[in-house]
């Protein structure tokens, strides 16, 4: 050690070269060997001193690393003139240069054009000192117990304790430095054969299969370890087939959403970030299909806006706030002129999805301009056939919800002027569609005492229609077109012809298949209100003996409670109305739902078969 | 000359030593500064009566008689003796045209370090003790008689700034010499010697090899015998314990005479004698074989430049003289650390505390109404009876209380009843405040007592004030905006805010240098900043703005403190003195002069009393501000200090310094109670608990680390026996007492700060590289 010290305590003095080079360039041609010796001593004391005294600076500084800064007061204060331009904060860049037999060391000083410096655009500013304190110990003025904030929270990340009294802080300290292992989670052989089955004829073309796979996915217990990767399938789905508009794959995709979202066993928290962009992708994308004027997309912006309005209800959290940052980007997208009316359509859907509260706040309000956008459309010069539906379907989604909220909310009299004063072109309409469902709710009050069958169902779900009819009835995607397109039938909109009836009330057909041969049950749903629904029905199959569940759902009620939405599970059962009930309950996929829907299901009996199923658009 | 001198340095006198401490509370404290004052002025007055009728001539025989009459050692000088060596310096010094500062300096100065200064010429005699031994005191007489005039000269303090003339008088001290060539051999001797007497011995006789290796080295650069001096540097640098890196570094750059000159730090090491404490057998050891060896190279230098201390008892070990020394000049002489210390609290001001009904309500609910009565009774006990070691509450004028300040004493009171009690099984939580983007710029933090601001201080200059709570700093009104204010109102205190104002944090400009110090006032309306510029800046909290710039220090200024009472503070900085000021003065009412290196740190004692300054000469000096005297001085660090705390109780002081150890002392005894390694960095903070039950520091090794202060207090027993031999052993427990050690990712901890309930709040700026 003593060596060692001896070492570095050997006086280091400038080389004589350095003084004669210096000496040079400032003019001073030849030095004499003596001097240059006395000369660099004498310099290289006072650097040292210099050193020593702007080591003390740094130690006030607070720092490890000597600076400039640290030279200039250590000069200053032997009263020399600091060097100016030594602004370098990190590193000084000497270069080397040999020649002529010399090496040495210098420092590059370019001349600099003052006009260029002053011309070039100013650096950006650093960033201001700012004071970040932990949040959960800022209120240093509670009274809490200091207990209950351990040391080592926060930035305080390790902890070592001695003694023996604060083993228990020990422990804790290290529990919470541990890590979580990173571990890879390697699916059996049995579950990637599963995994592939599943995908395979989720997307496939098979809806028997199809309709299996899901009701797999929202039934089976032992999912957890796929989750990731049905997620990661989802999202990458939606995004390959938006670009290629392949209209059903993502109708496929967002039923699997639909089903792991009603597994009970799942939950999707953890994987919200793959799989809202692809639903709000769903719900919003300018074009979801080849041919927008004639595909039915709107069915599948519908179904996706309440697979979202779902997902908010079950995990918006006040910490991931994923009800509002949805509700704000609809909110953009809508409030944007230039939206064009599939993405309008989309958000609508999506805000109205939201609930009540949302309609009244965000949508009512941009009903007249909404209205004039689209009777600047309907009356306007011919445009394309393409705005023209938007506009439609934009006017009557607009319509649907916003009828009920209105007749909720405004004061009885409904003056068709007093209306088109509120809400400008779509006043007329609309005051037209609050009557009815005025009406309706009144009629749905005296029907309510009448034979009825009270079928809570959770979760919306997108009918499946099962049978070997369909499935061999021709090519997978327009049988899968057809189905949305059956849904959006069902949806209020005027004009339309074959659906005389008021809004609300929808038919599900049951086929009953077992024993009874051709007879078929046709239960007719009333419900109070008009909502999204969706109807499926069943094609009477009498060699198959499967029962069949078709269920539809009613729009999710967001807010109120109050509001008897409707949904209805349409049972194929041998004969009873008493086994249906049973039955129709034990099919059912999941059998709590926070909100429980109340709905009136008017059971007829009929005799006519399947004609009234699938009501053609 | 001395006519036109003499004038200038009565009139700077007065005005400095005479300057009331306080001159705003009137007649009481008038009388109070009279006694003490006069007394003083008397003694220095003398002086320069007695001073103008001598001669030179009569200079230089009172030099020589100076040697003659032996002093008994430790014993008091005889008041008259005294009287007349410091008249006789004084002349010789104005002999030779030193400036009246340096004198001034001496004053203000402790009387013992006159003593040490004028006695220097016989400072062998005081060593001997005895007097008896006769051999010693030949050779002293044969020294002087040669080098007559110049030795007696040495003991001028010299600021090499002003008086070139004296640093040639201080270094020619080293002009009689001996054969350069002969100092290998002797010191080579010495080392042999002391290698070859008996263990017990050993340890405490090698303590004479640093300075003897330092004197000789600067006798051989002196005297320009520059290669003998490299050689013998190479030879024996070596050797020297490795706390003295740091001088040895500055030496081996040093190999010109006229490098000596400019060079402070050496000038002071050998103007203050090097102190070393040995026991009587190993000094009597020593003695006789120099005398055997007819060495007088080194006995000279062992006579002129040393003090050795010499106390009866076993020789000390290797280990206890090796958490002593350390320091630039040595140990503590045991006689320095005498002095009476009134280290009590002083009574607090009865204040009639409103008990809130609701508020007690609210603690019983909490379930510890118990606990609450107790503590209560405890405190109010506390406060009524005097501290037999307080100092009388007048004994430095403070300022009266006002109304804000009773209630906010009514405050701490109610925050204290709801204090954690701390101890090993109930550690604090800390709370780190970690500055943003401070780009390796923050230098100094201070909190305010109530923890409700938080002011820091950059390298560019700036002084910005946070508010540590959700309430924001807003500025008063300007004058114009004030006038239409109802005066009458009871608001009024809210009204004369201006909300525009309103924002988080404020910055202060007015520094043209990197700020290393700021303290906030008690009363929370001022903001004391030190900075690089020489100035310390008064800033008002309600207007943020400044209001007085203290010049005074003409060099950096590296901390300041206010006093726990307000109105007072404390600065010290590169100018190696440490000032004493109050708000309403521009000028300061006490210098403390004594170190021999940067001021680096500078506290006031919870008292007010006295104020504590630690050093770039690694040690920590301890001053009364009633008469400017240092009262305590302890050395043991191997590093520059730069943090220090006093225990809640005002009994112990705790040091940290680069070395990363924390040194526990005891003020009353004067004595090391406890050293605290486990730090690999400098140790920027230091606090106590507010029980002084924790001691917490924070250094640039970016952790924070908790001790348990209190059984490292109740575990040494200091009496009046261990203070008499000046030394404990102390044990090696650093590890039991650490209780915790938490990380910081990578914040160095500049300041560390308890609130009054007991949560640690910590501060540093995160260093993103």
């Amino acid at each position: 050690m003593a060596e060692e010290r001896r070492q570095k305590l050997c006086s280091v003095i400038l080389p004589t070269e350095s003084m004669k080079a210096i000496a040079e360039s400032v003019g001073v041609g030849s030095l004499q060997e003596e001097s240059c010796l006395a000369l660099s001593e004498e310099v290289s004391y006072r650097i040292k001193e210099i050193a020593q005294d702007a080591l003390k600076f740094m130690h006030h500084g607070k720092r490890r690393k000597l600076t400039t800064g640290d030279i200039d007061h250590a000069l200053k204060l032997k009263n020399v003139e600091p060097l100016y331009g030594f602004q370098s904060q990190e590193f000084i860049p000497f270069r080397f240069a040999s020649g002529g037999g010399r090496e040495l060391h210098f420092y590059e000083e370019k001349e600099v054009d003052l006009s260029d410096i002053i011309n070039t655009p100013l650096p950006r500013v650093p960033l201001d000192v700012s004071l970040k304190v932990p949040k959960e110990q800022q209120k240093t003025d509670s009274t809490e117990p200091l207990k209950a904030v351990k040391p080592g929270q926060e930035e305080e990340g390790s902890i070592q304790t001695k003694g023996q009294g604060a083993s228990s802080a020990e422990v804790k300290g290290k529990e919470k430095m541990r890590m979580k292992p990173r571990s890879t989670h390697e699916l059996s052989v049995e579950q990637q054969l599963y995994y592939k089955e599943i995908t395979e004829a989720c997307v496939g073309s098979c809806e028997a299969k199809r309709a299996e796979a899901l009701q797999s996915i929202a039934t089976d217990p032992g999912l957890y370890q796929m989750l990731p990767r049905f997620s990661t399938f989802i999202s990458e789905g939606v995004r390959v087939n938006v670009v290629q508009n392949n209209l059903a794959l993502l109708i496929y995709l967002m039923r699997m959403v639909k089903a792991l979202m009603d597994n009970p066993t799942l939950y999707l928290e953890k994987y919200l970030h793959e799989l809202i962009p692809a639903v709000v992708t769903c719900i919003v994308s300018k074009q979801l299909c080849l041919r927008p004027d004639v595909d039915n997309h709107w069915a599948l912006r519908d179904f996706a806006a309440r697979l979202m309005a779902q997902s908010c209800k079950t995990f918006s959290t006040t910490t991931n706030n994923i009800q509002s940052r949805i509700t704000k980007t609809f909110t953009k997208a809508l409030l944007d002129d230039k939206t064009q009316w599939t993405t309008r359509y989309g958000c609508i859907a999506g805000l109205a999805e939201l609930g009540h509260d949302v309609i009244k706040t965000l949508i009512i309000p941009r009903l007249s301009v909404e209205g004039a956008r689209i009777k600047a459309v309907m009356d306007g010069p011919v445009v394309s056939n393409i705005d023209k539906i938007g506009a439609d379907h934009v006017q009557s989604l607009l319509l649907k919800h916003c009828a009920c909220v209105v007749a909720k909310t405004r004061p009885l009299p409904d003056m068709v002027d007093q209306y088109k004063a509120d809400y400008g072109y779509l006043g007329t309409m609309l005051c037209s569609h609050v009557v009815k469902a005025r009406a309706q709710a009144a009629f749905q009050a005296q029907t309510v005492n009448r034979t009825t069958l009270t079928i809570t169902q959770p979760r919306p779900t997108l009918s499946m229609s099962q049978s070997g009819l369909s499935a061999s009835s021709g090519s997978r995607t327009p049988n899968i077109i057809k189905v949305p397109s059956s849904l959006t039938l069902m949806s209020t909109r005027p004009g339309t012809p074959t659906q005389p009836s008021p809004p609300a009330t929808k038919y599900i057909v049951m086929a009953t298949s077992a024993g009874a041969a051709s007879t078929q049950q046709v239960i007719t749903l009333s419900s109070s209100q008009s909502g999204s629904s969706v109807t499926s029905t069943v094609p009477s199959n009498p060699t198959s003996l499967q029962p069949l569940v078709k269920l539809e759902s009613g729009t999710t009620g967001a807010v109120s409670g109050s509001r008897p939405l409707q949904k209805y599970i349409v049972v194929s059962l041998p004969s009873s109305s008493s086994s249906l009930e049973n039955k129709g309950s034990g099919v059912l996929p999941s059998s709590t739902s926070p909100i429980s829907m109340e709905s009136a299901v008017k059971l007829e009996r009929s005799e006519s078969p399947a004609a009234n199923i699938q009501s053609p658009h | 000359i001395i006519r036109q001198k003499n004038p200038k340095k009565k009139t700077y006198y007065a005005a400095h030593v005479m300057t009331p401490l306080l001159s705003a509370p009137g007649e009481k404290m008038a009388a109070v500064q009279d006694a003490p004052m006069e007394l003083d002025s008397e003694k220095e007055t003398k002086p320069e009566i007695l001073s103008d009728g001598t001669s030179n001539l009569s200079g230089n025989t009172a030099s020589g008689t100076l040697s003659s009459p032996p002093l008994t050692a430790g014993g008091a000088p005889k008041q008259e003796d005294q009287q007349t060596l410091i008249a006789v310096l004084q002349f010789l010094r104005r002999n030779k045209l030193t400036e009246s500062v340096d004198i001034l300096r001496r004053e203000a100065c402790l009387e013992d370090q006159e003593d040490s200064q004028t006695l220097d010429g016989s400072g062998g005699g005081k060593g001997d003790g005895d007097g008896g031994d006769a051999n010693s005191l030949l050779s002293r007489v044969s020294i002087a008689s040669a080098a007559a005039p110049q030795s007696t000269l040495t003991p001028i303090p010299v600021k090499s700034e002003y008086d070139q003339p004296d640093v040639s008088v201080v270094l020619s001290a080293y002009s009689q010499q001996g054969d350069p060539s002969l100092y290998q051999v002797y010191y080579t001797g010495l080392k042999n010697f002391i290698e070859s007497v008996l263990d017990c011995h050993r340890a405490e006789l090698s303590q004479l090899f640093y300075p003897l290796f330092v004197h000789m080295y600067l006798e051989l650069v002196y005297n320009n015998h520059e290669t003998k001096a490299k050689a013998f540097f190479e030879k024996f640098s070596g050797d020297q314990e490795c706390y003295y890196q740091d001088d040895l570094q500055i030496l081996c750059g040093l190999t010109k005479k006229e490098h000596l000159k400019g060079n402070e730090a050496l000038l002071d090491f050998r103007t203050s004698r090097f102190v070393l404490r040995i026991s009587r057998d190993s000094y009597q050891l020593l003695k006789r074989h120099l005398q055997e060896r007819h060495n007088n190279q080194i006995w000279n230098i062992i006579q002129e430049h040393l003090y050795i201390d010499i106390f009866d008892g076993m020789p000390r070990s290797k280990s206890q003289i090796d958490s002593m020394s350390g320091s630039f000049a040595g140990e503590t002489r045991r006689e320095v650390n005498k002095a009476k210390v009134f280290y009590g609290l002083l009574k607090e001001p009865e204040i009639e505390v409103p008990l809130d009904d609701e508020d007690d309500e609210a603690e019983n609910e909490e379930g510890k109404p118990k606990k609450k009565k107790t503590k209560k009774d405890s405190m109010g006990s506390k406060s009524k009876k005097q501290d037999p070691n307080a100092p009388q509450q007048n004994r430095i004028p403070l300022p009266e209380l006002k109304d804000s300040d009773k209630l906010d004493k009514i405050m701490y009171m109610k925050e204290s009843t709801k204090r954690i009690r701390l101890g090993p099984e109930n550690l604090p939580s800390i709370c780190f405040y970690s500055f943003l983007n401070a780009y390796q710029g923050l230098t100094a933090v201070d909190f305010t007592d109530d923890s409700s601001l938080l002011a820091g201080g950059f390298a560019d200059s700036t002084v910005r004030v946070w508010s540590a709570t959700p309430k924001k700093l807003r500025k008063v009104k300007s004058a114009a905006e004030l006038n239409l204010i109802d005066k009458e109102s009871d608001d009024v205190l809210e009204r004369i805010m201006d909300e525009k104002t309103a924002s988080e944090s404020k910055n202060l400009y007015g520094h043209s240098g990197p700020v290393y110090g700021v303290s906030f006032s008690p009363d929370r309306n001022y903001l004391l900043s030190s900075s690089e510029d020489g100035t310390v800046r008064l800033w008002s909290l309600q207007t943020f703005t400044c209001l007085v710039g203290y010049k005074g220090h003409n060099y950096p200024v590296w901390d300041t403190h206010f006093s726990p009472f307000g109105y007072y503070f404390v600065s010290g900085g590169h100018d190696r003195v440490a000032r004493l000021w109050a708000t309403d003065h521009y000028q300061p009412l006490r210098i403390f002069a004594g170190h021999l290196a940067d001021v680096t740190c500078t506290r006031f004692h919870p008292n007010s009393n006295y104020v504590v300054t630690g050093s770039t000469d690694r040690t920590i000096r301890l001053w009364d501000v009633l008469n400017g005297n240092c009262v305590r001085f302890f050395t043991g660090h191997k590093g520059p200090i730069h943090s220090l705390a006093f225990s809640p109780n005002g009994k112990f002081l705790a040091s940290g310094s680069t070395d990363g150890r924390v040194l526990l002392w005891d003020i009353g005894h004067g004595l090391m109670i406890g050293e605290l390694k486990g730090h690999t960095d400098t140790i920027y903070a230091l606090k106590f608990s507010r029980d002084g039950e924790i001691l917490a520091s924070g250094s640039m090794d970016n952790t924070v680390r908790l001790w348990d202060s209190m059984k490292a207090f109740d575990d040494m027993e200091t009496d009046d026996f261990t203070a008499a031999t000046g030394h404990i052993p102390l044990p090696d427990n650093s590890q039991e007492l650490l209780l915790g050690m938490y990380h910081s990712k990578s914040t160095p901890v500049t300041h560390l700060h308890f609130t009054r309930r007991n949560l640690l709040l910590a501060a540093g700026a995160y260093n993103s590289q």
